[in-house]
């Protein structure tokens, strides 16, 4: 009996030597290998999807780049994991630059280059590079998808019969703040300049969830919140989050008979789930500030900055050209595309600045004098929704 | 000790094989996913601070756990008890012009205080109320997790943020420190090392061990020997609530820095799990809390190198307790 358990006990050594033994790297010396950190799936048809796509494409055309990716990174998802320490493990598997995904990470992320001075890091959405006491080895990257959500409520206010445009907005800050203004002032540029409406008589109503995406038993159910807009005589609902509840429930009333659209967000292909409900959608193309970061890290070139990319307005949807770009759905007739592509073209040569006023801030007090245009620190930072928008500013 | 050995090793062979099975199903290599796991948590010496960041609170919940279950109470509740703990430390936290460490100070006993009461008011519902621990406790996790949510979307919420992402970051001088290279809060380490200690003293070596015993195995004849149920019911939940506490106060100072939504990362949940595993034997608690731990840490490498659901990891702890289970089962009928 003894010398069996000695054999078990003999086999079970050996198992946990060869478990023990250190994993091998396959990198050679010219490989770059660079981490990704989603806050939601990398398959959500969305924000962290669009990510994970350019980081598929930089593998394609940067020679010896490698990805080494997680998704779901959220405290509801992934209890207990903190970004610290996945940073961690990914700097042990080579990774010499981390891109995290969500203003959910600022504090991770800043954390985590502040432990590991000689990996570089990239933060999305954020601004920490503005300021001169963060780290060094920290950039921010952004797109200007303010110009995808003028194009986006421009085509919901020619669309919409009603005159009630939702949005389903993620949380409350000053992304979305600026974002969710400049779908406004896209759908009332189209309300009173094209169409020659009164601007009484349009409706844009927000309905902040809580997070960029649904999490059961924390944040409002986009889902319910889509259906509410409809069921309340929004005929087009917008949304802001990062995954398409807004379009597939536009999709489900369509087919119940409800001339009814929505417009999704932030992945080129997120029309494809409901593409007859789909009026378009406003994307980013994450290729080219992302490449301009490896580049950087490659040659030696690395500076801290913070980076805000606008649209390539000669070849909006050339993804390795435009960080930001809007793709038609079947569901915007015709003439409205091309009254679409002409509004794109006054945002493009800067005939039409909506971001000029007289606007005032939602609770009334001067945002933007006659004439005066705004900066773009003010349209980063802002503070509050504006004058004739219905939601909550904080 | 012969009839132990055995025991584990079969235990542990149908362990392997079980979760060999899943894994198998999921399409995972199975060899290297165990081996990924296994390197996810032991492959430096930040990788087992890691893993000991995630024993600190499991630990604490399981010792508070140990009370309770000594009174044969189902204290479900413990998440709940977690979260009042980070909250009550927060409060604390959160008060300017005090020095860090008695603000860390304070923030420990108040977390201690608000989960102990946390507790008491699921003991309360029982003995008072006539309302099952399990019930009492699951609806008072639902309400602390309502609590939690309603501070960090409202009073104390970001400026201008409204999001589940937390509260502030708290300034550093409110972190517990950790030693140079370590993910770990040393604090955590000293705290949780020392509740053992008081755990076994107090449920070997005491008067109120003993009773808890008697209560536990008969209430009706502890009643006999003149030892109220009722008193010490509150005294043991009191206790575990006072443990889980603790660990959502080293949650919140030693590893978030903040306080968050899921504050209490489903620890109390997996420390129910790690109890009944033990048989509830304090000796075995620090060993299979290290064991979940390290699976916890280890098991993000599913997604990382394998593309595989980390989920997988919680798949392969319910196997364990089954197996477990089913092992002590077996020993039972022989």
């Amino acid at each position: 009996m003894t010398r069996k358990i000695t054999g078990i006990l003999a086999v079970f050594v050996a198992a946990v030597a060869l478990l023990l033994s250190p994993a091998q790297s396959h990198a050679s010396a010219d490989t770059f290998i660079f981490g990704l950190l989603m806050v939601g799936p990398a398959n959500d048809h969305g924000w962290s999807q669009a990510h994970f796509e350019a980081g598929k494409e930089i593998e394609r055309n940067i020679p010896g780049s490698k990805m080494i990716y997680i998704d779901k990174v959220n405290p509801a998802d992934r209890p207990g994991v903190t970004i610290p320490f996945l940073v961690d493990d990914l700097v042990s598997k080579g990774a010499k630059l981390i891109i995290g995904n969500s203003d959910d990470m600022t504090d991770g992320i800043r954390e985590a280059a502040i432990l590991h001075p000689d990996i570089k890091f990239i933060h999305i959405s954020g601004d920490d590079a503005l300021n001169p006491d963060s780290p060094e080895n920290l950039s921010n990257l952004m797109g200007k998808m303010e110009y995808g959500q003028m194009m986006a409520g421009f085509a919901a206010a020619m669309t919409t019969k009603t005159g009630k445009i939702g949005y389903l907005g993620p949380l409350i800050n000053d992304e979305t703040k600026r974002l969710a203004a400049s779908c406004f002032l896209g759908a009332r540029y189209a309300w009173t300049e094209v169409l020659k409406k009164d601007p009484a008589d349009l409706s844009f109503k927000i309905s902040w969830i809580g997070f960029w995406f649904n999490i059961p038993g924390v944040t409002s159910d986009p889902t319910q919140v889509a259906k509410n807009f409809f069921d309340s005589g929004y005929d087009v609902v917008i949304s802001g989050i990062d995954t398409t509840e807004a379009l597939i429930v536009a999709d489900q009333k369509k087919k119940e008979g409800a001339d009814v659209a929505a417009i999704p967000y932030d992945y080129e292909g997120a029309c494809e789930i409901a593409p007859d409900a789909c009026l378009g959608v406003p994307y980013f193309n994450w290729y080219p500030g992302y490449s301009y970061f490896i580049n950087n890290i490659k040659n030696n070139d690395w500076k801290k900055e913070w980076l805000w990319l606008g649209p390539n307005w000669k070849d909006m949807n050339n993804t390795k050209k435009s960080s930001i770009s809007f793709k038609n759905g079947n569901a915007l007739p015709g003439d409205v595309q091309t009254k679409l592509a002409v509004f794109a073209k006054g945002l493009g040569n800067e005939s039409i600045s909506l971001f000029t006023g007289p606007l005032n801030f939602q609770d009334k007090s001067i945002f933007l004098k006659e004439g005066e245009t705004a900066t773009e620190k003010q349209i980063w930072n802002l503070p509050q929704l504006l004058e004739g928008m219905d939601g909550s500013s904080k | 000790m012969k009839k132990l050995i055995i025991d584990i090793l079969l235990g542990s062979l149908l362990v392997f094989s079980f979760t060999s099975l899943v894994l198998l199903i999921a399409g995972a290599p199975v060899l290297d996913a165990f081996k990924h796991i296994w390197l996810g948590a032991f492959a430096s010496s930040i990788k087992i601070s890691q893993v000991l960041s995630v024993w600190v609170p499991l630990t604490l919940c399981s010792c508070g756990l140990l009370f309770t279950f000594r009174a044969n109470l189902w204290n479900i509740g413990i998440e709940g008890q977690v979260t009042m703990g980070a909250i009550g430390a927060m409060a604390v936290l959160r008060i300017p012009g005090i020095d860090p460490t008695l603000t860390l100070c304070l923030a420990f006993l108040t977390s201690m205080l608000c989960g102990g009461a946390w507790g008491l008011f699921a003991g309360l519902l029982k003995t008072r109320g006539g309302v099952h621990e399990i019930f009492g406790g699951l609806g008072l996790n639902f309400v602390s997790q309502g609590f939690i949510l309603w501070l960090i979307f409202g009073p104390w919420k970001r400026p201008g943020i409204a999001s589940m992402s937390g509260t502030e970051l708290l300034n550093r001088k409110l972190w517990l420190a950790s030693l140079p290279g370590w993910r770990v809060a040393t604090a955590g380490i000293i705290i949780t090392i020392t509740i053992l200690i008081l755990t076994w003293l107090f449920l070997q070596k005491s008067r109120l061990g003993l009773k808890l015993k008697a209560i536990g195995q008969n209430p009706k004849a502890a009643l006999l020997y003149a030892i109220s149920p009722e008193r010490y019911y509150l005294q043991s939940i009191f206790i575990a609530g006072s443990c889980a506490g603790i660990a959502g106060f080293i949650q919140t100072t030693g590893v978030y820095h903040r306080l968050i939504p899921s504050i209490s990362s489903g620890y109390g949940y997996l420390a129910l799990l790690l109890v009944m595993l033990s048989g509830y034997k304090i000796v075995l608690i620090p060993i299979l809390a290290f064991f979940f731990a390290s699976l916890n840490v280890g098991a993000i490498q599913l997604p990382i190198v394998l593309q595989l659901d980390s989920a997988l990891a919680g798949v392969i702890q319910g196997c364990c307790v089954l197996c477990a289970l089913f092992i002590l089962g077996i020993r039972h009928d022989r």
